[in-house]
C-alpha cells in the first residue's frame, strides 16, 4: 500500500462530506414532505466499473443503504448491453423499476455519470420517495394489488436530463400518469440539484488530492471496510443461529408469510440463509432482491453502527436461499409493501437470530411496522378531495442494559410523525386520543418500549380508510426469555359498531361516515430477559406511572404490589416468583 | 427611555468551568478582568467572588449584565422544579411520545426522560378544533380538581397546554384565571403565551421547560440580587437571553426558557460586535472548548437566529435563539485506531475529569490537547505536569496510535491534529451550507480555549482567507454581556398563500410587534442610544415544508414584492427557479433592539502594557511541529504585542488562557483595536 493511513482517513471523511452535502441539498430544496421532513431519500457515490458503493450519506434512509449499488449496477449492465442509452456528461437517468435493483415504485432513482478528464470516473446517484407515481390508490400502497401495473407507473432507466437539459417529453409522460403532478417539478429539480452539488464537491476533492490518490484511496477504503466488518464478525461465536419472523398476510390471501433465517458464521464470513421462507405471494408483501439484501445490511448496521457504509463492509455477508421465495419476487408480482414492512420483518429475523450470539449488542425486536394508515375522501367544507397519511411508531425492544424506547420510528426509517395539530389543520378529522399504549411493552428483565394508541374521528364528508401495517397476528419477538410485545390492533367504528379488518393489519377502502372512528394500537417492543428477574422497584415505578396495572405486575412480572403509591411487597413477590420459577 | 454614557459596566458570564468577568469604566477607559472557578450549585457565589477578584466597588457600578447557565444545566441534568401539566383530555402523553424518533439513525436503542413525569400530567375535558372553534367546553371543575391534585403532589410550577390554543387561547386563559385563585405562587405557564405556533409536542416541551426552570431561575436571581445589594450595589441587573439580547432581572423568570443556551449566544454577540468594529461583518464563529466546539454564522454583523433549536435528543425549545451549532470535538476528544486500521478522533471525550493525559489527573487516552502538547503547540509549562508527564504522553501516543499506524509519537500526534481539523472543518462546512452560506465569503472568528490554536489550519481547510482572534478569546462570553443590546423578538404565524393574503394583515402584525417591542424596551431603565427594528418573513413555495427567511425593509410589503423577494432568495439559496409556483407567507417576524452605547474594545488589553516593538513582546522560542516539519518558533506575549505589529508565521502568541498558532506562510497583524488578523496562505 502506498497511500498513507492519514490521507486515507482524510479522503474517507471528504467523500462522506460530499454525500452529506447532497443529502442536505435534496431535503432542503424538496417539496414532498416525505423527502423534506421525513428524509425518505439517500445520496451516494458508486463505482464506474460495477456500481459498487463507494460512499453514501449518513443521513440517508436506512432501507436504501444497500439498494442503490444494485440499482447503479443494473444501469451499468443495461448500458453495456445496449438496453439503456449510453451516458454523456450532464445526463441524468431516472428509473423506478423495482426489479432493476429497487424497492417499490415510489422510490425514484436518479443517476448522473461523473467524468474526470473526459473519462467516466464514477456515478452519483440518489433516491427519493415521491408522494405518488400513479396506480390504483393515491400514494401507491394498495393493500389488494395483485400486479405491479396496479401500483403505478414503472420507468426503465431513461435520460430525463440530456446534457444538462430536462427532456420535456419524458417529463410530460410522467406528469400525465401521476397525481399532484404540478408540484413534482420542484422535487425533480431538488433531486437533480443534489447531484450537481455532489459533482462540484467531488471535483474539488479530486483537484486537491489528485485523481490517482483518490482512486487508490477508494480501493483501499473498500478493503478496509471489509476488514472492519470481519473484525466485528469475529465477535460472533462460530455456529448457526436460527429465527423465524412472520408477516401477518399479503393483504389478499389471509395466511401468514414466514421468513426463515439461519445465520452461520464460518471464519470471517456470515451466511444468511433464507431457505424455507414462504413462496411469492399474491398481494403486495413481496420483496425484491435488492431490498432483501439491503434489509440484511441495515440490520447489521443497526447492530454495528460503526461499520462504514461501503461495498466492502457488505462483502463478508452472503445471502442465500431467497430464490423462489417472496423475498426475491419477479415481475409482475406487486411489491409496494417491500420497503416499508417486509424489510422490517427481515431485519427482525436478523435481530432474533443474532441476539443469541451477541446478547450484549442486539436488542429484542422493535415494533417493526411503519403503521401506514391512509384516509382518502371528500371534504365538503373545502369542496375538494383529500388523502392523508398517518405513519406511527411503536416500542423498541429491551436490551441487556436498558428498557426499550417508546414510540420509536420504524427500523428502516428515520422520519418524524406529523403533529396532531397539523393533521387537523389539513384534514377533516379530529383526534380523540394520542397516547402511550399502556401494557404494550413486552415483559422482560428489561421490558420493551410502549407503542402508541390513537383514535380519530371523521368530522364531515365521506372517506375510505386503508391500512398497510404488520405484527397484528404475532407481536415483536422477545429475546433471552423476554415476552413478545403487544400485537398491532386496528378497530374501525362504523355507526357505533366495531369492525376489525379480516387481515388484522391490512385492508383497503373501509368506508367511513361522519362520526365514525379509527382506533389504532401499535406494537410494543419485545422484552429482554426473564421478566421474573426484573427489579421489583422498576415494576412498581411502571405501575405508579400507569404503564402497567397492579394485576399485570403480578401476572407478567411476578411482583406483588401494595399501597398507594404502589410499592413492592417482598413476601408476596417471593411467593409469586417462587411459583413461576417452579422452585 | 434614558440615554447615558456607558458608565461603569460589568459583564459576568458563568461557564461550565470558569466564571468570567469584564468590567469597563466608560469615564476612565480602564478595564478589569477576572476568571474564577464556577460554583455550579449556587452560581451567585462565583459571580460575587469574580466581582471581588476584580476589586469592583459595587456601590459605584452602574450596570451588571449577567449570563447564567442555571436553566441550561437544570434542563440537561434534569434537576428541575417539580412541575405539573394540565392538558386536553386524551393528550397527556404528547410530552413523552415525542415525534416517533430515535437518538441516532443506526442502533435501535436509546432512552428518553420526559420533562414532566406521567403521574404529574393530568387531563381535563376541553377541546378546540384547528380553526379555534370550541368542540368541547372547558370543564372548570376538572381544572380545579387537577390544580388541587398537583398542589397536593408537591408541584411548585404548572403548565397549561391545550390543543390548538394558538388558534384560540380562551380555554388556557380561563384556566389561568381559575389557577390564579388556587395556585400558591405565580409560576403558571400558558403554552400559547410563550409560543403561539402549532405543533403540540414542540410547544408543549417549550412550555414545560419554561415552567420547570422558572422557580429555579427566580430563586437564583433573588439570591444574586440580594447578594449584590448586601455588597452595596444599587444599579440595574440585566440577564442574557438565548437570543443574544438582555432583559431586566425582575422580568427574566417570566419567560425563563429564553435564558437557555444564553452562554453560547453571548459569545456570538461579542463576535458580531468585534467583527463590526474590526471591519469584518461576515463571520463564522469557531469556539473550541474542552469537549465540544460551537459554530455560528454572522452576516452583516447580525447573528443567525433560529426559532427551532433542539438542545438535545427530543428536547426542542422553540423560542428565538442565536443559532449556535455544536460539534462533538474539543481538546479532550479521544483518538483511536479502529478495527479497519484507520485513525478516528472523537466523538467521545476525556472531559474535564480525568481529562487529557497532560492534565496529570489520571487520563490515559490520547486526546487532541495531548497531540498539541507533543507538537510544541501548547506550552509544556502551562500544565501541572512535569517532563515525566510529557514523556508519558509520548509513550502512549507511540504505543496506542503510532504502532498500528506505523508512525512515531510525533507522527501520530500530527495525524491526530490533521484528522481533527479535517473532521471539524467538514462539520463547520455543513453548518454554513445548511444556513445557505459559502464559508469562503466569511472570516473565521476564533475563540474559546482551543479555537485560536486550530483556527489557521481550519481556515486553510475551508479556504477561508482570514482569521480574527479577538483580544480576549477566553472571556468572549463575558464580553458579550457587556456589548449586548436590549432585544425582543416576535414571531406570528399567518400561514397563508400570497394570493389570498391581505396586505393589511401583514402591516398590522408588524405594527403590533413593533409597538410591543418598543413598550418593553422603554420600560427598562438602562440607557440606549438608538432603537432599531429588523423585519422579516418566513416563506415557502406552496406544498413545501421548509421555510426560507426573507428580510424586509418595509413594514407594509405588497404581495408582488413578497413573491419577488422570495424568488430571489430561493434562487440565491438553491440556484433553482420555480416561477410557476405560488408562495406561502408563513411567519411574520420582528426584532426590536435597544442599541447600547458603543464600547471601546481597544481598552481590553491595557495599552500601557504593550511593548514598543515586536522584539519587546517576544518571550522566547521553542520547536513546534508543522506539516513542513519542526521549526524553531518565536513565542510572543499577547498583552505585550504592539498595535500595528506585523509578523509572519511560524509564530506562537500566548495569553492567560489561550494560545494562538500562526502557521508558516501565514501573515499576522495586530489591528488598531487589538485583534490579531491572520491572512491565511492558500493551501
Amino acid at each position: 500500500m502506498s497511500i498513507d493511513p492519514i490521507t486515507l482517513s482524510v479522503i474517507q471523511a471528504g467523500l462522506a462530506q460530499v454525500c452529506d452535502e447532497m443529502d442536505l441539498t435534496f431535503s432542503r430544496a424538496a417539496f414532498s414532505p416525505v423527502i423534506a421532513e421525513a428524509n425518505d431519500r439517500s445520496d451516494g457515490i458508486y463505482s464506474a466499473a460495477d456500481g459498487s458503493l463507494i460512499a453514501q450519506g449518513a443521513g440517508g434512509l436506512p432501507v436504501f443503504v444497500g439498494t442503490m449499488q444494485y440499482s447503479t449496477r443494473t444501469l451499468i449492465q443495461m448500458i453495456a448491453e445496449g438496453r439503456a442509452a449510453a451516458p454523456k456528461p450532464g445526463d441524468i437517468y431516472i428509473v423506478n423499476d423495482p426489479y432493476l435493483g429497487g424497492t417499490h415504485l415510489m422510490d425514484v432513482r436518479f443517476a448522473r455519470p461523473f467524468y474526470r478528464k473526459g473519462k467516466l470516473f464514477c456515478w452519483l446517484s440518489n433516491t427519493g420517495h415521491w408522494p405518488d407515481t400513479g396506480g390504483a390508490v393515491p400514494g401507491g400502497f394498495s393493500a389488494s394489488a395483485t400486479a405491479v401495473e396496479q401500483e403505478g407507473l414503472r420507468l426503465p432507466p431513461v435520460r430525463l436530463f440530456k446534457e444538462g437539459v430536462l427532456d420535456a417529453e419524458i417529463y410530460a409522460i410522467i406528469c400525465s400518469n401521476i397525481r399532484v403532478a404540478d408540484q413534482r417539478i420542484g422535487d425533480v429539480k431538488a433531486q437533480a440539484a443534489a447531484l450537481m452539488v455532489g459533482e462540484t464537491r467531488l471535483n474539488a476533492l479530486m483537484d486537491r488530492y489528485g485523481d490517482d490518490t483518490v482512486a487508490e484511496a477508494i480501493a483501499e477504503l473498500r478493503a478496509r471496510a471489509r476488514a472492519q466488518m470481519e473484525a466485528f464478525i469475529e465477535e460472533i461465536p462460530e455456529g448457526t443461529y436460527e429465527a423465524t419472523a412472520w408477516v401477518d398476510s399479503d393483504g389478499v390471501v389471509n395466511e401468514p408469510l414466514a421468513i426463515r433465517l439461519a445465520v452461520t458464521r464460518t471464519g470471517q464470513g456470515l451466511t444468511f440463509d433464507f431457505t424455507g421462507s414462504s413462496a411469492p405471494c399474491a398481494g403486495p408483501m413481496n420483496s425484491v432482491r435488492a431490498t432483501t439484501l439491503s434489509s440484511v445490511y441495515l440490520a447489521m448496521r443497526h447492530i454495528f453502527p460503526k461499520v462504514p457504509i461501503s461495498a466492502g463492509a457488505f462483502e463478508p455477508l452472503e445471502v442465500t436461499g431467497i430464490e423462489g421465495t417472496f423475498l426475491d419476487a419477479q415481475y409482475p408480482r406487486p411489491v409496494s409493501g417491500c420497503a416499508a414492512e417486509v424489510s422490517q420483518r427481515i431485519a427482525e429475523a436478523v435481530f432474533a437470530a443474532l441476539v443469541q450470539a451477541l446478547p450484549d449488542r442486539v436488542t429484542a425486536a422493535p415494533a417493526g411496522t411503519s403503521g401506514n394508515f391512509a384516509l382518502g375522501g371528500h371534504d365538503p367544507a373545502r369542496g375538494r378531495d383529500f388523502v392523508m397519511y398517518q405513519l406511527s411508531g411503536g416500542g423498541y425492544g429491551g436490551a441487556a442494559t436498558h428498557d426499550g424506547l417508546s414510540n420509536g420510528c420504524s427500523t428502516i426509517g428515520i422520519s418524524k410523525a406529523p403533529p396532531v395539530e397539523i393533521m387537523e389543520q389539513a384534514f377533516p378529522v379530529l383526534y380523540r386520543r394520542y397516547a402511550l399504549r399502556e401494557g404494550s411493552g413486552g415483559a422482560g428483565r428489561h421490558r420493551g418500549g410502549f407503542g402508541l394508541e390513537y383514535e380519530l374521528e371523521l368530522r364531515r364528508g365521506a372517506a375510505r380508510a386503508s391500512f398497510v401495517m404488520d405484527h397484528g397476528r404475532t407481536g415483536p419477538l422477545g429475546a433471552m426469555g423476554g415476552a413478545d410485545g403487544a400485537v398491532n390492533e386496528v378497530t374501525v367504528w362504523q355507526g357505533g359498531t366495531p369492525y376489525v379488518p379480516e387481515h388484522l393489519s391490512k385492508e383497503q377502502d373501509i368506508p367511513l361516515a361522519p362520526g365514525d372512528r379509527v382506533h389504532v394500537r401499535t406494537p410494543g417492543g419485545g422484552g429482554y430477559g426473564d421478566p421474573m428477574t426484573r427489579d421489583p422497584a422498576l415494576v412498581a415505578e411502571d405501575v405508579r406511572l400507569g404503564r402497567y396495572t397492579v394485576e399485570q405486575a403480578a401476572e407478567l412480572f411476578g411482583v406483588a404490589l401494595t399501597g398507594t403509591p404502589p410499592v413492592p411487597d417482598p413476601a408476596g413477590t417471593a411467593k409469586l416468583r417462587g411459583g413461576k420459577l417452579r422452585g | 427611555m434614558t440615554t447615558q454614557g456607558t458608565g461603569r459596566i460589568v459583564g459576568v458570564d458563568v461557564g461550565g468551568t470558569f466564571t468570567d468577568l469584564v468590567g469597563l469604566d466608560g469615564a476612565s477607559g480602564t478595564v478589569r478582568l477576572a476568571k474564577v472557578p464556577s460554583t455550579l450549585d449556587n452560581q451567585a457565589f462565583g459571580v460575587l467572588s469574580a466581582l471581588e477578584a476584580a476589586e469592583a466597588d459595587l456601590s459605584t457600578l452602574d450596570l451588571i449584565v449577567h449570563g447564567t447557565t442555571t436553566t441550561t444545566n437544570a434542563v440537561l441534568e434534569r434537576k428541575l422544579s417539580r412541575t405539573g401539566l394540565i392538558t386536553t383530555q386524551g393528550f397527556r402523553d404528547v410530552l413523552e411520545l415525542g415525534r416517533r424518533t430515535r437518538p441516532q439513525a443506526y442502533g435501535m436503542t436509546g432512552t428518553f426522560r420526559p420533562i414532566i413525569p406521567r403521574d404529574l400530567r393530568l387531563e381535563v375535558p376541553e377541546r378546540m378544533d384547528a380553526s379555534g372553534a370550541v368542540v368541547t367546553p372547558l370543564d372548570e371543575d376538572a381544572v380545579r380538581a387537577a390544580a388541587r391534585a398537583l398542589i397536593d403532589a408537591g408541584c411548585e410550577s404548572v403548565v397549561v397546554h391545550y390543543l390548538h390554543a394558538y388558534a384560540n387561547p380562551a380555554h388556557e386563559l380561563r384556566t389561568a384565571e381559575i389557577l390564579g385563585e388556587l395556585w400558591p405562587n405565580r409560576h403558571i405557564t400558558l403554552a400559547h403565551a410563550l409560543l403561539s405556533e402549532s405543533r403540540e409536542f414542540e410547544r408543549g416541551v417549550t412550555a414545560a421547560v419554561n415552567a420547570s426552570v422558572q422557580p429555579l431561575l427566580a430563586r437564583y436571581i433573588d439570591r444574586l440580587s440580594g447578594g449584590l445589594k448586601d455588597g452595596g450595589y444599587h444599579g440595574e441587573l440585566l440577564v442574557m437571553n438565548g437570543n443574544g439580547g438582555m432583559v431586566s432581572a425582575a422580568r427574566v423568570a417570566d419567560e425563563a426558557a429564553k435564558t437557555v443556551m444564553s452562554g453560547p449566544a453571548s459569545g456570538v454577540m461579542a463576535a458580531a460586535y468585534t467583527g463590526r468594529q474590526a471591519g469584518y461583518p461576515n463571520l463564522v464563529t469557531y469556539d473550541m472548548g474542552g469537549t465540544s466546539t460551537d459554530v455560528a454564522l454572522i452576516r452583516g454583523a447580525e447573528p443567525s437566529v433560529s426559532n427551532e433549536t433542539e438542545i438535545e435528543y427530543a428536547m426542542p425549545i422553540h423560542v428565538p435563539m442565536v443559532d449556535v451549532r455544536t460539534i462533538g470535538a474539543g481538546g479532550g476528544s479521544i483518538a483511536r485506531v479502529n478495527a479497519a486500521g484507520l485513525l478516528e478522533v472523537g466523538p467521545d471525550s476525556a472531559g474535564a475529569n480525568p481529562g487529557p493525559i497532560c492534565y496529570g489527573r489520571g487520563g490515559v487516552q490520547p486526546t487532541i490537547s495531548d497531540a498539541n502538547l507533543l507538537l510544541g503547540r501548547l506550552d509544556p509549562s502551562g500544565f501541572t505536569g512535569s517532563d515525566a508527564d510529557a514523556n508519558e504522553v509520548a509513550r502512549i501516543f507511540a504505543e496506542t496510535l503510532g504502532a498500528p499506524l506505523g508512525l512515531d509519537a510525533t507522527g501520530a500526534a500530527a495525524a491526530v491534529i490533521r484528522m481533527a481539523n479535517t473532521a471539524m472543518a467538514g462539520a463547520v462546512r455543513m453548518v454554513s451550507v445548511s444556513l445557505g452560506a459559502d464559508p469562503r465569503d466569511f472570516a473565521l472568528f476564533a475563540f474559546g480555549g482551543a479555537g485560536p490554536l486550530h483556527a489557521s489550519a481550519m481556515a486553510k481547510e475551508l479556504s477561508i482567507p482570514r482569521v480574527l482572534v479577538p483580544a480576549r478569546p477566553g472571556i468572549t462570553n463575558a464580553l458579550g454581556c457587556v456589548v449586548a443590546d436590549l432585544r425582543h423578538d416576535f414571531v406570528r404565524t399567518l400561514n397563508r398563500p400570497l394570493d389570498t393574503l391581505d396586505e393589511a394583515d401583514v402591516a398590522q402584525v408588524f405594527a403590533e410587534q413593533i409597538a410591543e417591542g418598543r413598550a418593553l424596551i422603554e420600560a427598562e431603565t438602562v440607557g440606549i442610544t438608538d432603537l432599531r427594528t429588523t423585519l422579516s418573513v418566513d416563506m415557502q413555495f406552496v406544498g413545501q415544508t421548509h421555510l426560507l427567511r426573507v428580510p424586509l425593509d418595509t413594514a407594509t410589503p405588497r404581495r408582488d414584492q413578497l413573491q419577488e423577494l422570495f424568488e430571489a432568495a430561493y434562487h440565491a439559496r438553491f440556484h433553482v427557479d420555480l416561477d410557476n409556483i405560488r408562495a406561502n407567507l408563513v411567519n411574520v417576524n420582528t426584532s426590536v433592539i435597544g442599541v447600547r452605547p458603543e464600547i471601546d474594545l481597544s481598552t481590553l488589553i491595557d495599552p500601557a502594557g504593550r511593548a514598543d516593538s515586536l522584539q519587546g513582546a517576544q518571550t522566547g522560542a521553542r520547536p513546534v511541529w508543522f506539516e513542513s516539519g519542526w521549526a524553531e518558533t518565536p513565542v510572543y506575549r499577547r498583552e505585550a504585542l504592539p498595535i500595528g505589529a506585523r509578523f509572519n508565521g511560524p509564530a506562537i502568541v500566548q495569553q492567560m488562557d489561550t494560545t494562538t498558532l500562526i502557521e508558516p506562510g501565514d501573515r499576522a497583524e495586530v489591528d488598531p483595536i487589538g485583534n490579531i488578523l491572520i491572512t491565511v496562505a492558500a493551501p
